[in-house]
């Protein structure tokens, strides 16, 4: 995952300004990395389910630490972000699919099937970003 | 330019939504000619449950349409969720078979975890959480049945995600007709053979009186540690036999040259 991931998180889940802000590191729109773009891509969710999906995970574990919190206490949910927070750093290099298995173990999802297993998985994908380009964006040397 | 543009976006399994806008365009667009999309394939469906004294009979009609034609006369609705438990689908099509098959895996992978034999409720609450997840954008409509340690159960479950626990249901295109049905002839603790003529019954009153169902009936009767698939159980709709035969009898010598006579036909 690269670094720049991690703020992020820190933000609402669900961005209520913009879905994909176009501007890059320099604060302009950055057509190189992310295309063309046009006020109505990134006003309006092309479908309803957009963004409840692509913050799905996100929205089950935050749930999930609260009831944990509330039932064990806040030092049940800070060790296990701990342990997620460690498993999610074993990646292979940038431009290859990671397993993530140590990730789906804590979640809980080994034992488990959905759409993200059977519709467009990274596993199988016939595009790969070019390798020196992904490194050096994770390095932050682009 | 591709490669640089997918650096940032972390590739993601799951639904795809990239193509919705271009849709919608060519779907405006399309109209506007004055033609009409691709629908897809639906099973205008009858299919019913009811539990009876020794567990649950499922029924379901077998026609599957797409639009105004029928795309398959012999369709199985009747899908296997685990050996106790059977679920009925209607709705569209792919989305009832891969909802159930998904459920079926995930059912498989938690009993083996358990250890037990997996529970009709256990797949009712998995079926509930991910219709709802895709809020209804995901068109199945089920009758879950099947007989755990609990004993016999029978569940609806509509594409929205709300689940009903009953003595018998309905779902589908034809289901008015045989809760019609049902609401006149059921009463609790029948006999096998009651039930399973009850359920063909009411299956053979949506396929006479609604358009999207048809052919024959299917029955599923689960029992405890025992299930009986008929497929077919009654084949309501028998194709029609040709009654005379318009070839020219073997040996019939071919006539190779052509006269034309014009008639006349005052008006």
């Amino acid at each position: 995952m690269n670094t720049r991931g991690l703020r992020s998180q820190l933000k609402d889940s669900v961005p209520v300004t913009g879905l994909c802000p176009q501007a890059g590191p320099y604060g302009v729109q950055d057509s190189l990395r992310r295309g063309f773009s046009s006020v109505k891509n990134e006003l309006l969710p092309s479908h309803p389910l957009e963004l409840s999906e692509k913050n799905f995970q996100l929205n089950q574990d935050k749930m999930n630490f609260n009831t944990l919190r509330n039932i064990q206490g806040l030092h049940a949910p800070l060790k296990l972000q701990m342990e997620y927070r460690a498993a999610r750093q074993i990646q292979r290099l940038p431009f290859l699919p990671s397993s993530n298995l140590a990730l789906d173990t804590l979640r809980g999802t080994d034992d488990s099937i959905g759409f993200q297993d059977i519709l467009n998985d990274p596993v199988l994908s016939e595009i790969m970003g070019d390798p020196h380009i992904m490194t050096e964006y994770k390095l932050g040397v682009l | 330019i591709m490669a640089t543009v997918s650096v940032c976006q972390y590739h993601r399994g799951g639904f795809s939504f990239e193509n919705c806008k271009r849709n919608a365009l060519l779907e405006a667009d399309i109209n506007k000619l004055g033609f009409s999309s691709p629908a897809a394939r639906k099973t205008g469906t009858t299919i019913c449950g009811v539990v009876y004294k020794d567990g649950v009979v499922l029924g379901a009609d077998t026609r599957a349409t797409e639009g105004m034609v029928v795309a398959d006369k012999n369709c199985s609705k009747i899908h296997y969720i685990s050996p106790n438990v059977y679920c009925c689908g209607a709705g569209t099509a792919a989305d009832t078979e891969m909802t159930t098959q998904i459920i079926s895996s995930n059912l498989e992978l938690h009993s083996l975890s358990t250890g037990r034999l997996p529970r009709v409720a256990t797949a009712n609450r998995m079926l509930k959480q991910m219709l709802f997840r895709y809020q209804g954008y995901i068109g199945a409509a089920l009758v879950l049945g099947g007989v755990d340690s609990t004993g016999p159960q029978l569940y609806s479950i509509y594409p929205h995600g709300s689940t009903d626990k009953l003595p018998y249901v309905t779902m589908g295109s034809g289901s008015l007709a045989a809760m019609a049905v049902f609401e006149d002839r059921y009463r609790p603790n029948m006999e096998e053979e009651e039930a399973k003529r009850l359920v063909r019954d009411a299956i053979a009153a949506g396929i006479f009186n609604d358009l999207g169902s048809g052919s024959n009936i299917d029955l599923c009767v689960i029992t405890k540690g025992k299930v009986d698939y008929l497929r077919p159980h009654d084949v309501a709709n028998k194709k029609g036999v040709r009654t005379g035969n318009y070839r020219y009898k073997h040996g019939t010598t071919d006539d190779t040259t052509h006269h034309t006579l014009t008639c006349f036909f005052p008006l």
